[in-house]
């Protein structure tokens, strides 16, 4: 009897689960089979449940020369890899010398780092494009890189200050201590012990700049195209098979980096991070 | 390169407001093992680091072979250093570790591989180069940390506080182990650390420090027998002070006596009592532990708990005598200096 009991209530639990496991997968991947459904739809009008036609029409009209995918997407992994430049460029020294910094002062600079992520963006890129505007930097591909270095920078100086407080001081007093001058510690020991972090924090700008939208769109626009730009189009357009083929492809390199991600970013890491 | 005497001439170092070392001076014998002991802050680990660059001086001169390296980069002074966490680089081999600072003074390849393969097996790790540091155990990581400070062939060796991550049993055996190599190698040591055992087994000349300054300068027998103060007395192990009484045979003008509870014994009146000239008082027996070979005894005497040896055991509440032998005293004057040690 209570052998049965046992059984009922793991079947019972069992069921919970699955039921459980069933939202989630809803909750996370019904967007995105909406996303697919609507990538290979020709035809799907009110009421129909299910498209009326399917095919690869659309993608032929996305990646026809002249519809501007192909263009967005180059402009999207430029911008995206520029930004990366920069904003590492700007993040390993800050990093370094936040890291290597009294823990009072630190704590202080990071926050001020922070401030701007505090304040709604869409003033700030009002702002800027208004800035912008008095340079020439509106409609340009510089423009735009700087924009999206804003947050990148976030991301990319606190991942780095991260990874280099994670490289045990007296390893680099060793290599000073045998022989190596200070450039060159930092170039033999400190950066390959910080190489994940930095890897990490260059995925993250990376993806973050590859999706950004409200920035670009007020300093790029109408000049510069990218994915997200082309989305938002198609979609005010009613173009959802456009829109949807278009975030399809932006999944690429975010799925493509996040694999990259799981593999450098080690959890002592992502511990440190603000520390 | 050879090795080098080492001068430190009233080197004094700040951090903020306080004074961390205050005007050492010291000259150290080329050759010689020399420990930096004391308790912890006391400035030995600073003082050592000063050496090898990495606290800058306030105030005096550094000096090795007679020339002052104050002034130097730390990668310009050749002193090797061997860390207390072996800093060791993870992203290398042991091979890595051991050829980057010849890498760095440009020594061909081969010549590189040669001496890392001779120094291999000077420490006992034929075969070890391949292997990744992180699969090493922790007294052959300090080997390989070891290794790597005595491949440049340095005029001088720091080690701070070498044994201290080590189990016990390693702790004892590399003791033997270090000081023999040092003494095959023969190269001018300074170590630091906290543990006056260790001092005393490996060193030369022990310099007994506290609160940034030098306390006492001395051979591990002399400064046994004859700590300079009652302060450096009870960090070596004298753990029992009493005021001196009439009849006690301690040395002219004494106020104090300070003994090592392995020097005294305890009597209970079924005991038979030494006639040597003692130190003894009557008091209570508080506790009995056996502490292996024989009972470690807390007794009370007049309010002051002391403690001594007994061979057997006794019971807590039971009169007893304790006695320490009049060589085994230090007196101590009103000042807490010391006007006699200990006398063979």
């Amino acid at each position: 009897m209570s052998n049965l009991s046992a059984t009922l209530r793991s079947a019972g639990s069992a069921m919970g689960l699955a039921i459980a496991m069933g939202l989630v997968a809803f909750v996370v991947f019904g967007p995105l089979a909406n996303l697919v459904i609507w990538a290979f739809a020709e035809q799907w009008f009110y009421p129909n449940q299910w498209p009326t036609r399917w095919g690869f029409e659309f993608w032929g009209r996305v990646f026809r020369p002249r519809a501007g995918a192909w263009e967005s997407l180059w402009n999207s992994v430029s911008i995206a890899v520029a930004t990366v430049g920069l904003s590492m460029a700007l993040s390993v020294p800050a990093g370094y010398a936040l890291a290597r910094l009294a823990l009072p002062a630190r704590s202080l600079i990071m926050l001020i780092f922070l401030l701007p992520q505090a304040f709604p963006s869409l003033p700030i890129f009002v702002n800027i494009a208004a800035i912008f505007y008095n340079f020439g930097l509106n409609g340009t591909l510089f423009g735009v890189v700087l924009v999206h270095s804003l947050p990148g920078l976030v991301y990319a100086v606190w991942i780095a200050t991260a990874a280099f407080s994670a490289v045990d001081r007296s390893m680099e007093e060793a290599a000073r201590n045998l022989g190596a001058g200070p450039l060159r510690t930092f170039r033999d020991i400190t950066l390959p012990q910080a190489f994940p972090g930095l890897m990490a924090a260059s995925i993250f700008v990376f993806l973050d700049s590859i999706d950004e939208f409200t920035g670009t769109y007020f300093v790029g626009a109408p000049d510069i195209a990218t994915l997200p730009i082309l989305m938002f189009n198609a979609s005010m357009g009613g173009n959802y098979q456009i829109a949807a083929i278009t975030a399809l492809i932006l999944l690429i390199p975010s799925v493509g980096f996040m694999l990259v991600i799981e593999r450098f970013l080690k959890a002592d890491v992502l511990s440190r991070i603000g520390r | 390169m050879g090795t080098e005497a080492l001068s430190l001439e009233g080197v004094s170092i700040r951090l903020g407001k306080t004074l961390v070392l205050d005007r050492i001076s010291l000259e150290v014998p080329a050759g010689s093992f020399t420990c930096l002991l004391g308790p912890s802050g006391c400035g030995k680990t600073t003082l050592l680091r000063s050496i090898a660059g990495f606290a800058p001086l306030a105030a005096g001169d550094i000096k090795v072979g007679g020339n002052s390296i104050a002034t130097l980069a730390p990668e310009a002074r050749q002193t090797a250093m061997v860390f207390q966490s072996y800093a060791l680089w993870p992203h290398m081999s042991v091979a890595g570790n051991l050829t980057y600072p010849l890498k760095l003074r440009g020594l061909p390849k081969a010549e590189r591989e040669k001496r890392a393969n001779a120094i291999l097996s000077l420490l006992g790790l034929e075969g070890y180069g391949p292997r990744a540091v992180t699969s090493l155990s922790g007294g052959q990581r300090q080997r390989v940390a070891l290794g790597r400070a005595l491949i440049i062939d340095p005029p001088l060796l720091l080690l701070d506080e070498p044994l201290s991550n080590l189990d016990a049993s390693i702790r004892r055996s590399l003791r033997g182990e270090l000081r023999r190599l040092q003494q095959k190698v023969g190269i001018t040591t300074i170590m630091v650390t906290h543990d006056q055992d260790e001092a005393l087994a490996m060193a030369d000349r022990i310099v007994l420090m506290r609160d940034g300054q030098i306390v006492q300068v001395a051979g591990p027998e002399d400064l046994y027998s004859a700590p300079a103060d009652l302060g450096a007395a009870q960090f070596l192990g004298v753990d029992n002070v009493l005021a001196v009484a009439p009849d006690d045979p301690a040395a002219q003008g004494a106020t104090l006596v300070g003994f090592r509870t392995e020097d005294a014994r305890v009597f209970t009146d079924d005991m038979e009592h030494p006639d040597a000239p003692a130190l003894a008082r009557k008091g209570k027996v508080t506790t009995c532990a056996y502490a292996g070979g024989g009972y470690q005894v807390g007794i009370d005497v007049a309010g002051e708990s002391l403690s001594a040896c007994s061979a057997r055991p006794v019971s807590p509440g039971d009169d007893a005598l304790l006695s320490v032998p009049a060589s085994m005293l230090m007196s101590f004057d009103a000042n807490t200096r010391l006007l006699q040690g200990i006398r063979h």
